[in-house]
């Protein structure tokens, strides 16, 4: 029987300094909290890291921004992340921003074998200046290359040894579509179940995409109801 | 009223029974409690999810379930889930009816500027752009002034612009106006205000019907 279950300790070896590292999440939901904390511990250098924002100080991948691991963030929005925006002022930290569905059909195409997208997001804007502007039936559209990494490290709710995975509420997010364009997926679920009992109609992803799983066994308290942002 | 609940509540009326919408950080967020009684919306949020109702309690949040302001909410029933490409394409696709936005600046045909401050301030885009440039219809709510008193109603944006000739009805506390294609249309004034009072505060040529305008 095929079982991608693997330990917390040999789940970040693979990592090497200067990878490209893909991290799902949307704020907390999605965050995989664990695996970003693995590998803060194996300590890999130079990484650039692709995420939706830069969850906040202390959490998250801020955690391998405040340990210099970080030489490139490619992201949507960091404003939740104030010392990361200080990093980005003082040139600590090289980043990239994009709209963010740009960002997600940017990962969509990488994902899909595509080598990039064409848009008209913000092609009159100072976007424009920093891209290349083609015509396509007499529109101007810019065109954005295709995204993919080394690894992707993301949460899920459910998986089975296989990887099927079922992802939670808004937790969803670019976790999806971040397993489909790397050369190695690992993810950190909740709940392991044996394959064959969940309904294939509620899978969300399925197990070919998904290298290793990691299950947890704790739950920090990152993973739960963050006080300041509850009424 | 406050000013803030003020624009809120003009803008709730905006709304109508099945549209899509999607509310930003903000004033928009506020809109919902003032929506009209009957009124059945589908409120979109960029991280994922169709059908947002208020937010959560105390106690009673979930920790899968915010918004992308990253606040804690409940669902409506109908509600549904899904990833950031699909998210994004009911948004660039011209599913969502309204998009309920502040702002640093607005101009007189629609420019919005709301996404950067050169040398000051660029958090990045988030889905602010896709908004502006594809939402069938942009609503900006915004106070009239910025806090130093400066005008953010402009004949011409100075800052770098989020998306250009975007944004057709602004709610301020004072005036609610339509961008036309002649210029700027003072449909209603503030109860609280004067057509000169608007006019002083507003760095743009007013047009406006003859005969009393409406207040609210």
């Amino acid at each position: 029987m095929i079982d991608k279950t693997i330990s917390g300790a040999k789940a970040l070896n693979q990592v090497l300094d200067g990878q490209t590292i893909m991290v799902g999440g949307f704020g907390g939901p999605g965050t995989p909290f664990t695996l970003i904390e693995l590998l803060c511990q194996q300590g890999a250098k130079h990484l650039t890291l692709i995420k939706n924002d830069a969850n906040e100080p202390g959490m998250g991948i801020s955690k391998l921004l405040e340990a210099g691991q970080v030489q490139t963030l490619i992201a949507s929005h960091i404003g939740l992340n104030p010392l990361a925006v200080s990093m980005m002022n003082r040139r600590e930290l090289e980043v990239l921003l994009y709209p963010q569905g740009i960002l997600a059909e940017k990962i969509r195409a990488g994902g899909a074998g595509l080598l990039g997208i064409l848009t008209d997001i913000g092609v009159d804007t100072i976007l424009r200046e920093s891209r290349q502007v083609l015509h396509i039936d007499g529109r101007e559209a810019i065109l954005e290359k295709a995204l993919r990494a080394d690894v992707t490290l993301i949460r899920a709710a459910v998986a089975d040894r296989i990887g099927n995975l079922i992802f939670a509420k808004s937790g969803r997010n670019f976790c999806p579509l971040m397993a489909t364009a790397a050369t190695k997926v690992i993810v950190e679920v909740e709940k392991v179940v044996d394959t064959g009992t969940l309904d294939p109609d509620q899978i969300h992803l399925p197990g070919a995409f998904v290298d290793h799983i990691l299950a947890l066994d704790e739950l920090t308290p990152d993973y739960g109801v963050l006080a300041h942002h509850a009424l | 009223m406050p000013f803030k609940k003020k624009i809120a509540a003009r803008a709730a009326q905006e709304i109508h029974s099945g549209q899509v919408i999607n509310l930003g950080i903000g004033i928009p967020n506020m809109i919902l409690d003032y929506l009209p009684a009957g009124i059945e919306v589908f409120v979109q949020s960029e991280n994922g999810i169709l059908g947002i109702g208020p937010r959560c309690r105390k106690g009673s949040e979930d920790r899968n379930l915010i918004d992308a302001g990253a606040n804690y909410v409940s669902l409506n029933p109908g509600a549904s889930f899904f990833d950031s490409a699909l998210s994004f394409a009911l948004i660039r696709g011209g599913r969502v009816n309204t998009s309920f936005l502040g702002t640093l600046e607005v101009s007189a045909n629609g420019d919005l500027a709301n996404w950067i401050i050169p040398g000051k301030m660029a958090p990045g885009i988030g889905g602010g752009m896709e908004l502006a440039q594809k939402a069938q219809r942009v609503i900006v709510t915004t106070s009239h002034s910025t806090r130093e008193g400066a005008p953010k109603i402009l004949s011409k944006c100075t800052l770098p612009l989020t998306a250009r000739a975007c944004v057709k009805t602004i709610i301020t506390e004072l005036a609610v106006i339509d961008v036309t294609p002649q210029g700027l249309m003072l449909r209603e004034i503030a109860q609280e205000s004067s057509l000169r009072e608007v006019q002083e505060k507003t760095d743009a040529p007013l047009l406006f019907a003859t005969g009393d305008i409406p207040r609210f």
